[in-house]
């Protein structure tokens, strides 16, 4: 059974004998960092890549390739590595995507040498980046795991080696990624050196040397990269040398490593960060009285100026489950929470008890030594799939509508403390103005001012303590929303260009976002589940939105055709190849421009249809199934149906009703939007009520049964809990993007 | 270790160790008491019913029971209406847990009540207890027994309101009559 990865997430491995497969679908250099507990490398020589591809245990491909494997026997390994870091890099001048955010998601996967995939992790979610570790390989408790890491680095392999560690990053980033380049321009070996002589002989010869002969010239030359990614102290590494320095920080991180394996696992409410005190203080020699042995000790050879991020450090070192650089710090402290994520994550998930019943308040322990003491609880960090369910699909589908449920009543706790606030200040106001005496005089005014305090007193901690809650949840959508799969997954999400068709239905499907006016930013995915309960009805008239006021009517009508075709899309692309059907109607041929995706692909089961006749036509047809399934279902005869009937689901696009449709089509019409769903004949209408006011109230049943969604921003839909009022956003394809035809091209594939 | 709880005792909802609750459960448990009579050993079912109103400076703003079973805010949840009772044999048949660290800050005070839906006076009820349960970790911080068994069909249980940082429980056991909360506002008011 293939474990799914997402970022933070780990995975136990069978075996120390491993393939590790990465695909990319553009040559990637690929290589792999042996380093310690804390994820550093010793030197240069403990970073296996092209140039110097083969170590004791590890083997990695010395030129770049679209495909890559990589040999791994862990046992093979020194006892010193603890933590092996499959690295990533685009190699500059092929020709290649200059940065991963262009590029299709690197896809690796980690496998038995007979072919048995473990797991498997998409690396989304990169922008900029160039260079990126992938995954880790790491020691827990003598057995080996494997976690998704995905970190990426804006400033390519350079800024990556910098972070593990390793001396002369700069040079050595250069070597690695000639020893690769000659060979990925040209794919045979042999010739390329012979083209290319001069680059690569020099190449592997050279890195070995440099990172010892340079290091006095280039100790201070790593800083200047680290410098924006990092606050921690330079001081280890130029001060002792950087072979020293390295060397020199695990010994006193090794201490807790007894303790900081399982003290993750007591949950959030021990003191991490004293914790690994205690279990440490007997073996640490440098610094009995200082509360943290970790920087206590590197403190005491280099004297590092800044204790904070030297604590923050140890506290990291502490919990050996953080996935991010112990030197690779945020600078900003409040991206603390967001940071971390998944740093506990990763290896134990929080007890998902909903997010804001364990949020207190106050910074994570290790963030802030001095709030330490009264720290009894750590904010819980949070994880991608932190839900209960069967597959990850149900866990992230459970955690959206769990943070949908929590941001409602978020919101409904502020609004019902700010409405109480105001009454009251009402209240108050009108007992002062009641009482003639405090007309004249100052008492009315003080009266007055103080109700006024009253009241902000009361909205300044609601607002607080909101602000804490969708601090909370806007950090859980920051790691949500790049985890999620493509039915769940806006437009512009890099998994949609990694799309292939799924072997079974997800469990819903996402129709856009939704939020609050309290917190415009923090956008809940709106998943609908599958199969659709009701119809869809993507409204054209002008409605009473706002932003629709502003659109002329033809602007309107093009917009909800193109939300209607990017829902069509999606809900063929969230289908298995050929379980889904869509048929068209359109019967004036108004909409072909807006329906060229689909035309064009090839998806559609028939050519949209065209006047009265093939309006009726289509709706016989169907009528006649749900009549047919219905026959089936009722008698228990499902082996019934005649020979050759296609048991896909089947889609309804109407555009332009009521055009083309006389009373027979109607009838049939509203009799498949309400038997249609049971049966799988779903519906999904594109048009105006205004146009259809002839039929009088006859059709009321008919819109009232429909899924009502806005081409434009429009707040008309109301949660199951509170029933406020929350802005729908309908789907927007990237302006300029492919992926919509690129998508519909893979669905198209998938079914020959 | 668990208090026993007597009428207007008042407890600290402090954990020992220095960090406040975050979590309680009024938990509801009852039996139906076996009548005297001709036909004795027929016992009639009873239905009591707990609920939780949350105040704000003496106003209600919101009220859990077994019709609203969340409070808007999701601080407060009921587990569900339980018509019979004795199902735990000593366990909760009703629960309402209270997340305390997300109720709104303008509520301050929330009473727990119990009411006798089906009109039996508690008389006719046995073991019945009412007790709150630090939620986090299982253990019984209070206990009370409704003992005395008068001629009234509802008790104001206990309150739990806001004391500096933390929240404080005070015990209140004040019978009364009704047969949901509503009746019960003139006799909860008081204790405010």
């Amino acid at each position: 059974m293939t474990a799914e990865l997402v970022r933070g997430q780990n995975h136990p491995l069978p075996d120390t004998r491993l393939e590790l497969r990465i695909s990319a679908g553009h040559p990637v250099v690929a290589g792999a960092a042996l380093g310690d507990e804390r994820g550093l490398v010793a030197g240069a020589e403990w970073i296996v890549r092209p140039g110097a591809p083969a170590r004791s245990g590890i083997e990695v491909p010395s030129s770049a390739a679209a495909e890559h494997r990589v040999a791994v026997d862990l046992a093979e390994l020194p006892d010193t590595v603890h933590r092996v870091s499959l690295l990533l890099a685009l190699p500059p001048g092929t020709g290649g995507p200059a940065r991963f955010g262009t590029a299709a998601a690197p896809f690796v996967s980690v496998g038995t040498p007979a072919g048995d995939e473990v797991a498997t992790y998409t690396i989304t979610g990169l922008d900029r980046e160039s260079a990126l570790v992938a995954l880790e390989l790491y020691r827990r408790q003598g057995a080996w795991k494997v976690r998704a890491v995905g970190q990426g680095y804006e400033g390519g392999l350079a800024a990556l080696l910098a972070d593990l560690g390793a001396p002369a990053p700069a040079d050595l980033a250069a070597a690695v990624l000639d020893a690769a380049a000659p060979a990925a321009a040209v794919p045979a070996q042999v010739p390329a050196r012979a083209d290319s002589g001069p680059v690569p002989v020099p190449a592997p010869a050279s890195y070995p040397l440099p990172a010892p002969e340079a290091t006095p010239a280039q100790g201070p030359a790593p800083d200047p990269i680290q410098g924006p990614d990092a606050i921690p102290a330079p001081g280890p590494i130029p001060a002792p040398g950087p072979i020293q320095g390295p060397d020199a920080i695990p010994a006193p991180g090794a201490d807790p490593v007894a303790g900081p394996d399982t003290r993750p696992v007591t949950g959030p409410d021990t003191r991490p960060v004293t914790g690994p005190d205690t279990v440490a203080s007997p073996d640490t020699v440098a610094g009995p009285g200082v509360p943290v042995p970790g920087p206590a000790a590197v403190s005491a050879f280099d004297s590092a100026p800044d204790p904070a991020s030297a604590s923050a450090d140890g506290g990291d070192a502490g919990a050996t489950i953080s996935y991010s650089h112990p030197r690779r710090r945020p600078v900003v402290p409040p991206a603390a929470p967001a940071s971390g994520p998944a740093a506990g994550a990763g290896a134990v998930p929080p007890p998902p008890s909903g997010p804001p019943s364990g949020s207190p308040s106050g910074p994570p322990a290790g963030a802030a030594p001095g709030a330490r003491d009264g720290e009894a609880e750590a904010r819980p960090v949070p994880v991608a799939g932190d839900a209960s369910g069967w597959t990850m699909d149900e866990r992230l589908y459970n955690q959206v509508w769990g943070m949908f449920e929590d941001l409602a009543r978020t919101v409904a706790a502020f609004r019902s403390a700010r409405e109480f606030a105001e009454h009251r200040l009402d209240r108050e106001i009108d007992q002062v103005l009641a009482d003639p005496r405090a007309r004249i005089g100052g008492a009315g005014d003080a009266a007055r001012a103080a109700a006024r305090a009253h009241h902000d007193e009361l909205v300044g901690r609601a607002q607080e303590v909101l602000d804490r809650d969708l601090a909370q949840l806007t950090a859980e959508a920051e790691v949500v929303e790049p985890a999620l799969p493509p039915a769940y997954a806006r437009w512009d999400n890099p998994v949609w260009h990694a799309y292939r068709a799924p072997a079974e239905p997800p469990m819903a499907v996402r129709l856009g976002d939704l939020h609050l006016p309290e917190r415009t930013g923090l956008r809940i995915p709106f998943l609908v589940r599958l199969p659709l309960e009701r119809g869809l009805w993507v409204d054209s008239g002008r409605g009473r939105a706002v932003a629709a006021g502003l659109l002329d009517e033809a602007e309107t009508r093009r917009l909800a055709l193109d939300s209607a075709v990017a829902h069509t899309a999606r809900l063929l692309a969230a289908h298995p190849a050929g379980s889904l059907s869509v048929h068209v109607l359109d019967a004036a041929g108004a909409g072909a421009a807006a329906f060229a995706p689909l035309t064009d692909s090839g998806v559609l089961a028939a050519p949209p249809a065209r006047g009265a006749a093939g309006v009726a036509a289509v709706l016989a047809q169907l009528t006649e199934r749900v009549d047919l399934l219905q026959m089936a279902m009722r008698g228990d005869a499902a082996e019934d149906l005649p020979p050759g009937f296609d048991p896909a689901r089947q889609l309804l696009v109407v555009h332009d009703f009521p055009h083309g449709f006389d009373d027979r089509a109607v009838t049939w019409l509203r009799y498949l939007a309400d038997e249609g769903p049971s049966v799988g004949v779903h519906l999904l209408m594109v048009a105006d009520r205004a146009d259809a006011a002839a039929y009088g109230p006859v059709l009321d049943p008919l819109w009232r049964s429909l899924l009502r969604l806005t081409p434009v921003a429009d707040d008309h839909l109301a949660d199951p809990w509170v029933g406020h009022a929350w802005t729908y956003e309908p789907p927007v394809v990237p302006a300029g993007s492919a992926v919509l035809g690129r998508v519909l091209a893979q669905v198209r594939e998938a079914r020959r | 270790m668990s208090v026993n709880m007597t009428k207007g005792q008042a407890i600290s909802l402090e954990k020992q160790g220095g960090g406040s609750l975050t979590q309680v459960r009024m938990g509801l448990g009852w039996q139906a008491a076996p009548r005297r009579g001709l036909f004795g050993s027929r016992t009639r079912e009873i239905d009591l019913d707990a609920s939780a109103v949350l105040f704000a400076e003496k106003q209600p703003v919101d009220v859990v029971f077994f019709r609203h079973l969340v409070s808007d805010d999701g601080s407060v949840r009921h587990t569900g209406d339980n018509l019979v009772g004795g199902v735990g044999q000593g366990g909760d048949d009703e629960a309402i847990l209270v997340d305390l660290q997300r109720v709104p800050v303008h509520i301050d005070q929330i009473v727990f009540t119990v009411n006798s839906f089906t009109g039996q006076t508690f008389q006719e009820v046995q073991n019945a207890f009412c007790r709150l349960v630090d939620e986090t970790n299982g253990q019984e911080l209070a206990r009370y027994t409704l003992d005395g068994g008068g001629q009234y069909t509802a008790q104001i249980m206990a309150k739990v309101h806001r004391a500096g940082s933390g929240w404080q429980m005070t015990a209140l056991g004040n019978p009364a009559n009704g047969r949901t909360f509503q009746d019960l506002m003139p006799s909860i008011l008081p204790h405010l």
